[in-house]
């Protein structure tokens, strides 16, 4: 048995050596090297076009399939959901109510002094309908639990997590998916995952070197080569196609820059193209020593846990970090939490406070090719990351905006609402006053109240009119 | 995408239910999916807890009383037909439905989009809106924005002018009769797209 198997063996172990030799050599001139100097050879660009002519084909596939077995196509939801709902205002439909007349005309006494009036505004027992109607409407496709799950696509894209009902259209199709997921996770994937090690393993190596230099004018240029060059490693790691807008309005040191929040990518899609200080909570294991390392090469924010409750201490930090000019803009995403990258919601007041410059930056993820949402309610870090790294590609748009200071007058929470417009308007993203802590939180009662007050108006109001005349 | 048909057999009774409500097989489907999103437990109905969560729900003044009227007196949980079934009475009065003596009346035709809007008032089901009953909506709708007084006010006048037996309570024809001139059509539904 000896003799056999050994030839054998030999054999094996040099096809082996050489195929490891071939990938990683690969590897390293099409990706790494680029990555380092910051070059792309337009591979995925080409990638992403015949990804898209396949999508097409595979969607008119879908349809012609459908039609000859007569069956109704579900078409997800467009952007107005199931309902169309009335744009209305509260004081409309009242108007609206008293206007056509309520049973209040039969009995001729019920307006003593003036006459019945058209918008006399007394009491309706329909107008609980206007409530009642909105209150169903919501039930039935309310604006917040919209945003927090993940948008639906009007093709296909070959990956059954964004295909709700995936049925067994025509084997060509089949096959067609069948090649895409051995493609995605035979040949995809474990590529990926080389290069997120090597990334951040050469992030980590690399900074904790650069920490023992002396602080000056070389450790931070090598600083920032370093930051830059994992970076890019990690978006190709990601295979993460990003277009970037307007870089004439690229954050300067000593400002805040601020962006709408869709996943954790969104660091390394900003951080790829620009040095920024980085601001969050320390971590344990991994995450914790790339935190750490990370801060030896220059100066990030992070904070204990203890620390996040103390809104003065972080506010104290930041502005401190901030008046240093030497020091890298900071980065911050006000809405607190993950949206689903159709809207921007409530920014959060406390980096608006802190009165340096504002550079406001949208991402729009193109969801074509794989969904960069973090439902952090559905999936953990890690189950993510695998989702993205088995995904076609991340494709998404930043445009940088041109920086905004808060004017006389102006409170944080109107500065934060003109950043967040600003955002919403360039991403093509809907704004929503709505906080993003509602995804685990409560409705605070202040919202409750406002309906109270504007209907309370409206009634009251006039009866207050009446008792003067 | 895909065909509709393996979605619908999921769900039981699926043809009796599209025949007692008048809903298309797509509505079924998104209402389906509407009520999976809301059972984030996947428990295959909804108790209290998950209305609750909607936020816009949480913010109209009459939102606990438009929860209540899911659940059956006595029942905690709703299942999907229940709910389909609550929700039909939003949908447009059908005009062009000939008149079939014998069939029973639709869900959403004026009269049962009126009972609907009784049960929201009429919290003890005894059929008559008490003046305490009466008092206790005006004040979930205004809140802490009005006195005392003027809520007394506002229901007394209200009582007055439907009150035609002078029982100090409005019943359900009562109801009906001062809502004569209100298009009811149209505040009572709700607009489903294809």
């Amino acid at each position: 048995m000896g003799p056999f198997i050994s030839p054998f063996n030999n054999l094996l172990c040099m096809l082996l050596g050489i195929s490891f030799t071939v990938w990683f050599t690969l590897l390293l001139v099409f990706i790494i090297v680029p990555a380092v100097f910051g070059l792309s050879f337009g591979i995925r660009s080409l990638y992403m076009k015949t990804l898209l002519k396949v999508f097409k084909w595979a969607t008119v596939r879908m349809e012609r399939g459908a039609k000859e077995k007569n069956h109704l196509l579900y078409k997800p939801y467009s952007l107005n959901g199931i309902i169309a709902k009335e744009p209305t205002s509260l004081e409309e439909e009242l108007k609206e109510i008293r206007r056509n007349g309520s049973g209040r005309e039969l009995d001729g006494s019920a307006s003593t002094t003036a006459g019945p009036s058209p918008s006399s505004s007394e009491f309706d027992m329909s107008d609980t309908f206007y409530f009642c109607r909105r209150g169903i409407e919501s039930i039935v496709d309310d604006e917040v639990t919209k945003r927090f799950t993940a948008e639906e696509l009007e093709s296909w894209n070959l990956l059954t997590r964004s295909n709700y009902n995936f049925q067994h259209i025509s084997s060509r199709l089949t096959v067609l998916w069948g090649l895409g997921v051995v493609i995605r996770y035979g040949f995809l994937l474990p590529l990926r995952l080389t290069l997120a090690i090597t990334g951040v393993s050469l992030l980590v190596v690399f900074t904790t070197m650069i920490g023992f230099l002396p602080s000056g004018r070389v450790k931070n240029f090598l600083s920032e080569k370093v930051h830059l060059m994992c970076y890019r490693i990690c978006v190709r790691a990601l295979t993460a196609i990003i277009t970037y807008h307007h870089s004439e309005n690229k954050p300067k040191n000593g400002g805040i820059c601020v962006a709408n929040h869709t996943s954790p990518i969104d660091v390394i899609i900003l951080a790829s193209d620009g040095c920024y200080a980085m601001v969050g909570q320390i971590h344990g294991g991994l995450m914790g020593l790339i935190q750490k390392s990370m801060v030896k090469a220059c100066p990030h924010v992070w904070f204990e846990r203890s620390e996040v409750k103390d809104r003065h201490l972080v506010a104290k930090r930041l502005s401190d970090h901030v008046k240093d000019k030497s020091k890298l803009p900071i980065l911050i995403f006000p809405e607190g939490t993950c949206i689903n990258n159709t809207s921007v919601m409530m920014f959060k007041k406390g980096s608006f406070e802190i009165g340096s410059t504002v550079y406001p930056v949208a991402i729009k993820y193109d969801p074509r090719f794989g969904d960069a949402f973090w439902n952090s309610s559905k999936f953990g870090m890690v189950n993510y990351l695998l989702r993205m790294m088995s995904s076609w590609a991340i494709v998404c748009s930043v445009w940088y905006l041109p920086p905004m200071r808060r004017q006389e007058g102006e409170d944080a929470v109107q500065f934060a609402n003109r950043v967040k417009a600003a955002i919403a308007r360039q991403g093509g993203l809907v704004d929503l006053l709505w906080d993003g802590g509602l995804k685990r939180g409560k409705v605070k009662d202040t919202f409750k109240e406002e309906q109270q007050k504007l209907y309370s108006k409206i009634l009251v109001g006039t009866q207050e009119d009446r008792s003067r005349s | 995408m895909g065909s509709t048909n393996s979605t619908l057999l999921k769900i039981p009774n699926v043809e009796v239910l599209m025949q007692e409500t008048g809903f298309s097989p797509a509505h079924i489907i998104r209402l389906h999916d509407r009520f999976k999103a809301l059972d984030k437990e996947g428990r295959g109905h909804l108790c209290p807890q998950d209305f609750g969560e909607i936020k816009e729900l949480a913010m109209n003044p009459i939102g606990d009383r438009i929860i209540g009227a899911f659940f059956s007196p006595g029942k905690e949980t709703v299942d999907f037909h229940t709910f389909v079934k609550i929700l039909a009475h939003f949908r447009p009065v059908d005009k062009d439905r000939p008149k079939e003596p014998n069939s029973p009346e639709p869900i959403n035709s004026r009269s049962n989009k009126l009972k609907f809007a009784f049960q929201l008032y009429d919290q003890d089901k005894d059929g008559k809106i008490s003046r305490d009953e009466l008092l206790k909506v005006l004040r979930a709708m205004l809140g802490m924005q009005v006195t005392e007084e003027q809520l007394e006010s506002i229901a007394d006048r209200t009582i007055q002018e439907a009150d035609l037996d002078r029982d100090d309570a409005i019943s359900f024809e009562e109801f009906r009769k001062s809502l004569e001139k209100v298009n009811i059509d149209h505040k009572m539904s709700i607009r489903f797209l294809r």
